[in-house]
């Protein structure tokens, strides 16, 4: 009976107020569209940075006359080291036989395989690829590092590739996550201040409903129910057009460019979802808020 | 009746005494002085923020059944009386009771269910633009819960009584001012509220259409509802002869009856005595 008659009520002030309404809808729909666009792309972007600091290794040389024992020992050590995700053991034979891939000519000339066997250290988190360094071979009193078992030769990070890589995904990280937050600010504020106006435009009819006596949330329900229809509403427009956009656009070039297929993307599906929820909260808990100011008569 | 008389004497004591006792003298007798009081003010006060005074040490009350007209110039306080009245204002000192009930003890979450028992009427009328006549007094009814089938027995009713039965499906902008104004005595009423208030009710309107809606309102208060009208169309009071309550810079200057009380008069009666002396008295329109 009260949801029948909220409904009505809210069905009604839409068609009474019909451009204010369109003006919500269509702030709703924009907005969406943008958040539906940049949410891809951020996590395209982030997903494509994250692939590159998995690049981000330590290399400890063993040195040349290092016995199937000793492998073993340092094996053990590396993995005792804090921070260590992963361990990979390359032989020289292995990599002898890669790098000979790569540039047969100069191998050939070589001969003998001047390669020492590798361990690859993967860190658990790209940023801890210096710690793992000194913690496996400290700074000596007089400079330079002392390896921690004497069968390490040397451990290397590649330090300036280690940090540049860092250092620029950081910076697109953060890049696309402050291009983000002030993204969905500005839709929420905008939202908010179109819902603000349709509502000052009808503040005397809220004014004259509390003089008869209706209570708050009896004057407040229609006009949830009214941001929850015109939310929904925006919002399947927009997602309308995203299908349209990728079905047109992205999806012919997908095979083309790895990043817009890249692995982290949510799908298309949880895509809509969020957004329906997003839009239709936005707009309702909006709307709700937005009439507080003017019930305190 | 001897029971008004504390009431009046304490109110002589707030003005200048020589006069107030020779009009307390003159007053003949009160509509209804046994009743219980429906509007009790004792020394109500109200200050604004930036230090304006509304309201300054009001006391009066207004029995059941009464007609009582709030007069004085604009900023006088009668307007601040009415919002104190329906607790759109807190009053600084002193308290106000409406039908036995202490109004400082109605929390924020019951003054919509304190409202309904109050009719109101403004200047301005203060109808929902986007609602038919119907609608717009249906509305009061739908605020209290009231059924399809309670609107459908009683708003055509109340239209019938206002005299807008033909306008019930037009929108507020497509009457004049005086059936707007019907409207909105036909929602205040249609509840059936014990007290109603108008401010200004007929601010707005021509001397002819004014008379009409006094009339209304007269008839309202025949059927028992006590009426508290704040104006300042002095002729309409003068010939009400009614109790004339006078608000000068928040303070009362004057609360007596103007005049004999003409106790059983019809609504036809009434209009015809208003119409008195109106330049050209054109038929009655309406029947009661």
């Amino acid at each position: 009976m009260r949801l029948g008659f909220s409904t009505r009520e809210a069905t009604r002030a839409l068609r009474r107020n019909a451009a204010p309404s369109f003006a919500a809808l269509a702030t709703i729909l924009l907005t969406m569209l943008v958040i539906g666009v940049f949410i891809p792309i951020v996590q395209a972007t982030t997903g494509a940075a994250n692939d590159v600091r998995k690049r981000v290794l330590v290399d400890v040389y063993l040195t040349r006359d290092a016995k199937q024992s000793d492998v073993a020992r340092v094996r053990a050590q590396l993995l005792e080291t804090s921070n260590v995700k992963r361990v990979e053991f390359v032989s020289k034979q292995e990599a002898y036989q890669q790098q000979r891939q790569k540039d047969p000519e100069a191998f050939a000339l070589l001969g003998a395989n001047p390669l020492p066997d590798t361990f690859r250290v993967t860190p658990e988190n790209p940023d801890d690829v210096l710690k793992i360094a000194s913690a496996l071979a400290p700074e000596a009193a007089g400079g330079g590092t002392t390896p921690i078992d004497r069968s390490i030769d040397e451990v290397r990070t590649r330090r300036d590739d280690t940090t540049k890589i860092l250092q620029v995904t950081r910076f697109v990280k953060l890049m696309a996550g402050t291009l983000a937050a002030l993204l969905i600010a500005a839709s929420v504020f905008l939202i908010a201040n179109t819902i603000r106006l349709s509502l000052y435009a009808r503040r005397r009819e809220v004014e004259v409903m509390k003089l008869v006596g209706a209570t708050d949330w009896f004057i407040r329900w229609p006009f949830v129910i009214e941001g929850i229809i015109v939310g929904a509403l925006g919002t399947l427009l927009a997602i309308l057009l995203l299908a349209v956009g990728k079905i047109a656009i992205i999806d012919p070039l997908a095979s083309d460019f790895s990043l817009i297929s890249a692995p982290e993307t949510m799908s298309f599906g949880v895509l809509i979802a969020v957004m329906m929820v997003a839009g239709i909260a936005i707009s309702a808990v909006g709307s709700g808020l937005s009439l507080r100011r003017f019930l305190r008569v | 009746m001897k029971t008004g008389n504390p009431r009046l004497s304490r109110r002589a004591a707030a003005e200048h005494a020589p006069a107030a006792a020779a009009r307390a003298a003159a007053v003949p007798h009160r509509a209804t002085p046994a009743s219980p009081s429906v509007i009790e003010f004792r020394g109500v006060e109200k200050r604004y923020d930036v230090g304006a005074i509304g309201l300054d040490q009001a006391t009066f009350s207004i029995g059941r059944g009464e007609w009582a007209f709030l007069v004085g110039s604009t900023g006088s306080g009668k307007s601040t009386i009415m919002r104190l009245l329906i607790k759109e204002l807190e009053p600084t000192a002193g308290s106000i009771h409406v039908a036995g009930r202490d109004l400082s003890e109605i929390t924020h979450k019951r003054v919509p269910f304190y409202r309904r028992n109050i009719g109101v009427v403004f200047q301005d009328f203060k109808l929902l633009p986007n609602r038919t006549v119907h609608d717009n007094v249906a509305y009061a009814l739908q605020v209290t819960g009231g059924t399809r089938k309670e609107i459908r027995a009683k708003v055509p009713d109340i239209l019938r009584l206002t005299g807008l039965s033909t306008k019930l499906h037009n929108y507020p902008d497509q009457l004049s001012g005086g059936e707007q104004q019907r409207v909105a005595i036909a929602r205040a009423f249609v509840n059936h509220p014990p007290l109603l208030l108008a401010d200004e009710p007929t601010g707005n309107l021509d001397p002819e259409t004014s008379i009409g809606i006094m009339q209304l309102l007269y008839r309202i208060n025949r059927a028992g509802t006590t009426v508290l009208v704040a104006t300042h169309d002095n002729s309409m009071v003068d010939k009400m002869r009614r109790r004339v309550i006078e608000l000068s810079q928040g303070r009362i200057v004057r609360d007596e009856a103007t005049g004999l009380y003409v106790r059983d008069e019809s609504t036809r009666e009434f209009a015809v005595r208003m119409r008195d002396g109106l330049p050209e008295t054109s038929p009655t329109v309406e029947h009661s």
